[in-house]
């Protein structure tokens, strides 16, 4: 199966027959913005975690095209369980850098309330919101909604039992849901060779699911292919399997250092596949672009960036009292216990 | 008032809450049609259908991480593991994100989800079908563990798991799945003993016996023994084993000064050394022994063959009484 590509890194259109995209102005510039102040936002939390005020962060820069074009593929009443790097997806949702970066920061394990964006919490330990997704498709099922989940996982975590588990399952059910795979290249320092036999759309198919190749840095492409792919599971096709390829431009985290597994040439190459410099070149050759639309773009860019240092300092820091109220609906005794005697203890302290 | 068998009273509890709540759902491995491997869901599927009372693939993460899934969108599920030593595939969502997504989401997001767990030995079985991993859960906060030894708590302590919102791992004595009681179906609920609550089963002055799921039975029977001896001895299900009703537990052993914690899990890390702390450092001047404990041995669970030495019996529980008096 040959990924489908409707722009190429050279900035020209190659329309699809099965994959038909109205290509307006506006649709280019929408997702060229989104993407951008998706990386924006991604150049200033790289550097408030390297300046110390952000514990960990873990970049999107390169895959911008993959999150950008699904999230804008399915509806805003759709629901959305992500693994931990859709911060371009999350953005596209509301979701605001402040809600976005107190996890982080450590000041809390979530930001944002899932059921006010349809986008659940990140989930830190892989492929367990596949399975999350396909019991809520379940209930959209049983419902009879008007809805799909789409979820988010990357090549590591289809290794995972649970992302197996879910496959399976949501195909067995016939669950609304679109499994989207960042195939991003690298699992930490894992390449897919390691991982797996079979490319992921493959497996997918054994499943039984309806499966899907796209270029993941083709923002046009991946939007068409989850549009198209959403309206059939919609309709009650059953769950379907997006396989986006993509590439991790940065580490896994702040924390890696890719380049003890990986050369730069590799990186090299995928630079010349930038999702956000074909699409420069697209809005250049149609004539889409003028020095207005590009001054209030970079002013946004800018004013997002200012936004994002200031917020991050003033992150409100958690409460330890508060946690105890937070572990079950109704506070056991051996805890109010236990909090009366941690608050007497500090209160024993002389300043 | 019905007498059922505690496997009865079990099922009519999960169809009094699918009645209840058009959102309560059935959900595990062979439930279904066969009614579960001990019947307990027997009939369900057939009055509620397949939509309520769901026949899963054999996944058991895939059982509690859809069950989630179900849990986010308004749904009440009610999980069976089919028998305790195959929960662990499922530790994982258990542990990481059932337990957890109410304080990670800083209490926005409740998961009302129970996970009935046959547990524990005496009926013979074959490996992996008679461990007691109650403390594994125990030791995971958000979850609320409890475990029901009669009939009239299967019932009703199930109801309120059901209904509540707060996952709940619910162990079912396996070997009590056939013993008869009275239930009383249509009980108030302030005349029905609230499942975070220890009950004195039996009340007595000399000793406490601190014990939960199928060895209630072993325990009463030893104190009725203990007579003999001219020992009154008192009887504590636990009932909530996460979290512990401390307020029962102390009262009584402030009383009787004596305590023996008694269950069916290896001693080594068990409930028996939490509640033997928390007693201690509790009814420390009362106490006139330390804190016994008999539970099974730290061994993996033996061929059936075996397992009535491995389990505590009631001459295990008598030595431990006869311990703690010549202290």
């Amino acid at each position: 199966m040959k990924p489908v590509q409707l722009l190429d890194p050279a900035g020209d259109l190659h329309p699809h027959p099965d994959w038909p995209l109205d290509i307006t102005p506006e649709l280019t510039r929408d997702l060229y913005r989104k993407m951008r102040l998706a990386r924006r936002l991604d150049e200033e939390a790289l550097a408030l975690q390297r300046q110390g005020e952000l514990g960990l962060w873990l970049q999107v820069l390169g895959q911008e095209a993959s999150q950008v074009g699904s999230i804008t593929g399915v509806r805003a009443s759709d629901h959305v369980f992500p693994s931990y790097r859709e911060h371009a997806a999350a953005m596209c949702r509301g979701i605001t850098p402040a809600e976005l970066l107190i996890q982080w920061r450590g000041n809390a394990h979530s930001g944002w309330d899932p059921e006010r964006y349809r986008f659940h919490i990140y989930t830190l330990v892989l492929a367990a919101q596949l399975l999350h997704a396909t019991g809520y498709a379940m209930g959209v099922q049983r419902d009879g909604a008007d809805e799909l989940v789409l979820t988010y996982f990357g090549d590591g975590s289809s290794s995972e039992g649970d992302a197996n588990e879910a496959f399976n399952w949501a195909a067995a059910a016939g669950a609304p849901v679109l499994f989207f795979c960042q195939n991003n290249g690298w699992a930490i320092s894992t390449p897919p060779q390691i991982q797996m036999r079979a490319p992921l759309h493959q497996r997918a198919a054994g499943f039984g699911l309806d499966a899907h190749l796209v270029d993941g840095n083709d923002v046009l492409a991946v939007h068409a292919v989850t549009r198209g792919v959403a309206d059939q599971v919609r309709s009650g096709s059953g769950p379907a399997f997006i396989e986006a390829i993509t590439y991790r431009m940065a580490g896994h985290s702040t924390s890696d250092d890719p380049g003890r597994y990986r050369t730069d040439s590799e990186v090299d190459g995928w630079r010349t596949r930038d999702p956000l410099a074909r699409m420069e070149l697209l809005l250049e050759k149609q004539g889409w672009s003028d020095a207005a639309y590009l001054s209030e773009l970079d002013l946004e860019c800018k004013e997002l960036g200012t936004e994002v240092r200031r917020i991050c300092k003033e992150l409100p820091l958690p409460e330890l009292d508060e946690r105890f109220d937070q572990v079950l609906a109704e506070r056991p005794e051996l805890l109010t216990e236990q909090r009366a005697g941690y608050r007497d203890l500090v209160a024993s302290f002389v300043d | 008032m019905p007498v059922l068998t505690l496997s009865k009273a079990l099922n009519t509890g999960m169809r009094r809450a699918l009645e209840d709540d058009p959102k309560v759902v059935v959900m595990g491995e062979d439930v279904g049609g066969l009614g579960g491997v001990f019947r307990v869901t027997d009939g369900l599927q057939k009055d509620f259908g397949s939509q309520r009372v769901i026949d899963t693939p054999l996944a058991e993460s895939g059982i509690v991480g859809t069950a989630i899934g179900l849990a986010l969108r308004g749904y009440r599920p009610v999980c069976e593991i089919q028998f305790d030593g195959f929960v662990y595939p499922a530790f994982n969502q258990i542990v990481s994100q059932l337990a957890k997504m109410r304080a990670r989401t800083a209490g926005r997001l409740s998961l009302p989800v129970v996970i009935r767990i046959p547990v524990g030995g005496g009926i013979g079985a074959v490996e992996h079908h008679s461990e007691s991993n109650e403390a594994y859960f125990a030791h995971t906060a958000g979850l609320r563990v409890v475990c029901c030894s009669d009939p009239q708590d299967a019932h009703w302590m199930l109801r309120e798991a059901i209904s509540g919102s707060d996952p709940v791992i619910f162990y079912e004595p396996k070997r009590r799945y056939w013993t008869k009681g009275e239930v009383a179906e249509d009980a108030t609920d302030s005349s029905v003993l609230a499942m975070t609550k220890a009950r004195v089963v039996r009340p007595g002055t000399d000793l406490t016996l601190l014990t939960y799921g199928g060895m209630v039975q072993v325990c009463l029977q030893a104190a009725e023994a203990a007579v003999e001896d001219g020992r009154d001895i008192e009887v504590i299900d636990l009932r909530s084993l996460s979290p512990l009703d401390a307020e029962t537990i102390t009262a009584s052993v402030n009383r009787t000064g004596r305590a023996v914690v008694v269950h069916e899990a290896p001693t080594f890390a068990g409930l028996g050394a939490e509640i033997g702390s928390l007693v201690t450092e509790r009814c420390f001047y009362r106490l006139q022994a330390p804190v016994l404990r008999v539970g099974a041995f730290d061994l993996p669970y033996p061929p059936a063959k075996l397992e009535e030495q491995f389990l505590p019996d009631i001459d295990r529980v008598l030595d431990a009484v006869d311990r703690s008096f010549a202290w």
